[in-house]
């Protein structure tokens, strides 16, 4: 906090402001700066409340006062979690999930991309269809989607899982918005060469596209691995559960055992906490880059 | 120009496309026809047990009681969520554009984090923090002298602690969404402002706030449609509990739809839903209109 003064100073370097005045602004710095501590504070004591709670032991999670750091250091509950739970099945359903949307992302990317640099019939009516989609509320589709998946015989199967939030129009829209930004000449010089529509898609338009393939990407990710809805409804089997689900049965079935759900949760946030701390950049500005447009 | 073969731009949209069209654009003709019919579990196996009923799934829905309590509850979270999360996502965002330290930046990636994680980590988390004997919330209660408090079993205080969790989780991304906005207003405003020796307190009534109006529009609207939609907190939480009384109208559509089958009275409650959605978005249009109008 040390350098937060210095900064106000620097940033109003005004030779006729009075010293008065410029106690003045370093004080609200301040105090604005310790407002925000005690807010971030507050907004993270389930984070450190849970991540301090996985490591004790289950007596000492029982134990009344509570303990802040933990007496005992444990990994029994982690250990506990893959051992006697089945958590491995579950991380290895929500990897699959995450991958498969993965191939969604690409499915997005290629409509982005037609919607972007081909002239074609109906182009612009299809791209409002798509964008319609947006406005529809999940709780409308939720019970047709579950009938329809039922119909396909695709109930208690991955592929149910996985189909009804493959592909998203705000994922298309962005692409779009990021590939019309490309220019033509390049893709007719890669087309003079022969190469084929595909070909110009994967070798050209993708490598360009990194900036919004990254951001989207995160976002899959992220999205992938908390999913829940879906695995909830279509899988009847715990074969098929992915993390979440399987959490939210470890609190049905083990509700007074804290230490362990602390352990489940910490086991599902703390990976996408260090994705989010390693690309929070990315995140927001992309963000604040589409959310704007 | 080369020409294209016609056929390869249908191709590139045409996953994407068919994929949409079969989970979010089709679901809606069957939601309407099926919200006419009594189409439950039996009727899944074979089509000749649905009857179509007319509007009875419609008149039904809104004489039963639990529909009703879901409702209320609903407009609960709605007007007292909404206007908390704006407050609180705009106040965090004007105090870290406020700060000229690097440090501030270091409060984004916090005040953003609880948007990121998964809804069922973070309400298993919090049922610990509300418990009653053996929560964090109620320990620091009785160490401030203070009396516990029924967190997730007094009905009215349920909703409030489901509240809490929610705006917990809903301040990151309007906060985003309000730096942007703050980040676009041109500095020549203040400076000019500062010469004529306005407070912060005048820059920020006539200056910043005029000016994120847009903004803030913008941010009601989505916050208003995400909590009239509320489901995710009070399906973990508290399955709806005590007696119903955290029961959103989207958890009365789930639970009908999937825990009791009654798939054709839930699509006429999710058709409900959905065009109360429509009407309370059209409204917010029509008044922010007339502001701009005056």
């Amino acid at each position: 906090m040390g350098n937060l003064e210095m900064n106000s100073i620097k940033a109003k370097p005004k030779v006729n402001a009075s010293v008065k005045a410029r106690k003045t602004a370093s004080l609200q710095q301040w105090t604005t700066g310790i407002i925000l501590a005690l807010g971030g504070f507050l907004v993270s004591i389930p984070f450190i409340w849970m991540i301090l709670s996985a490591f004790k032991p289950e007596m000492e999670v029982m134990q009344i006062p509570p303990t802040f750091i933990p007496n005992e250091f444990t990994l029994e509950n982690f250990t506990n979690l893959f051992e006697n739970m089945n958590f491995t099945v579950y991380l290895r359903n929500t990897i699959i999930v995450v991958l498969c949307s993965f191939v969604g992302l690409f499915l997005n990317a290629m409509a982005g991309y037609a919607f972007a640099k081909y002239q074609f019939k109906g182009r612009e009516k299809l791209f409002y269809l798509v964008l319609a989609t947006m406005m529809i509320p999940g709780q409308v589709t939720m019970i047709p989607v579950y009938l329809i998946l039922n119909q396909l015989h695709l109930t208690n199967t991955m592929a149910g899982i996985v189909l009804p939030g493959l592909v998203g129009a705000f994922s298309i829209f962005l692409f779009r918005q990021f590939m019309s930004t490309i220019p033509d000449e390049l893709l007719e010089a890669a087309r003079l060469d022969g190469a084929s529509e595909f070909r110009v898609f994967a070798q050209i338009i993708l490598p360009i596209s990194k900036p919004i393939l990254a951001v989207q990407g995160i976002l899959t990710f992220i999205a992938g691995w908390n999913s829940f809805l879906w695995p909830l409804i279509i899988a009847n089997d715990e074969k098929l559960y992915t993390l979440s689900v399987g959490l939210s049965l470890l609190k049905g079935q083990y509700g007074g055992n804290f230490a362990l759900q602390m352990a489940g949760s910490t086991f599902m946030v703390v990976p996408i906490v260090i994705i989010f701390m390693l690309f929070q950049k990315h995140i927001i500005e992309g963000y604040t880059i589409s959310g704007m447009k | 120009m080369k020409a294209i073969n016609t056929k390869t731009p249908y191709l590139f949209i045409a996953p994407a496309l068919l994929l949409l069209g079969l989970f979010s654009l089709f679901p809606i003709v069957v939601a309407l026809v099926i919200s006419f019919t009594d189409i439950s579990l039996e009727g899944l196996g074979d089509w000749s047990m649905i009857h179509f009923v007319g509007l009875d799934n419609y008149a039904q829905v809104f004489k039963d009681p639990i529909f009703m309590k879901s409702l209320f509850n609903t407009i609960f979270y709605v007007v007292i969520g909404v206007p908390l999360v704006i407050v609180c996502s705009l106040a965090i965002a004007l105090l870290i554009n406020f700060g000229k330290s690097r440090i501030f930046r270091a409060f984004r990636v916090i005040f953003y984090m609880p948007s990121i994680t998964n809804v069922v980590a973070v309400a298993v988390v919090w049922s610990y923090l509300y418990n009653p004997q053996l929560g964090l919330f109620n320990y620091v209660l009785n160490w401030l002298h203070l009396p516990s408090v029924p967190w997730l079993t007094d009905p009215t205080m349920s909703k409030v602690s489901l509240i809490a969790l929610a705006v917990w989780r809903g301040i990151g991304v309007n906060m985003i969404i309000f730096l942007a906005a703050l980040q676009g207003i041109p500095k020549t405003y203040y400076e000019a402002a500062q010469l004529d020796g306005a407070t912060n307190w005048k820059q920020l009534t006539k200056i910043t706030l005029p000016l994120l109006r847009y903004a803030i529009f913008f941010v009601s609207i989505t916050t208003m449609i995400g909590w009239l939609q509320f489901f995710e907190e009070p399906l973990v939480m508290t399955k709806g509990g005590p007696l119903d009384s955290t029961t959103s109208v989207a958890l009365f559509i789930y639970k009908n739809g999937f825990q009791l089958s009654n798939f054709g009275y839930a699509a006429a409650g999710s058709f409900v839903l959905f065009i109360t959605i429509i009407i309370i978005t059209l409204l917010q249009f029509r008044l922010q209109k007339k502001e701009v109008d005056y």
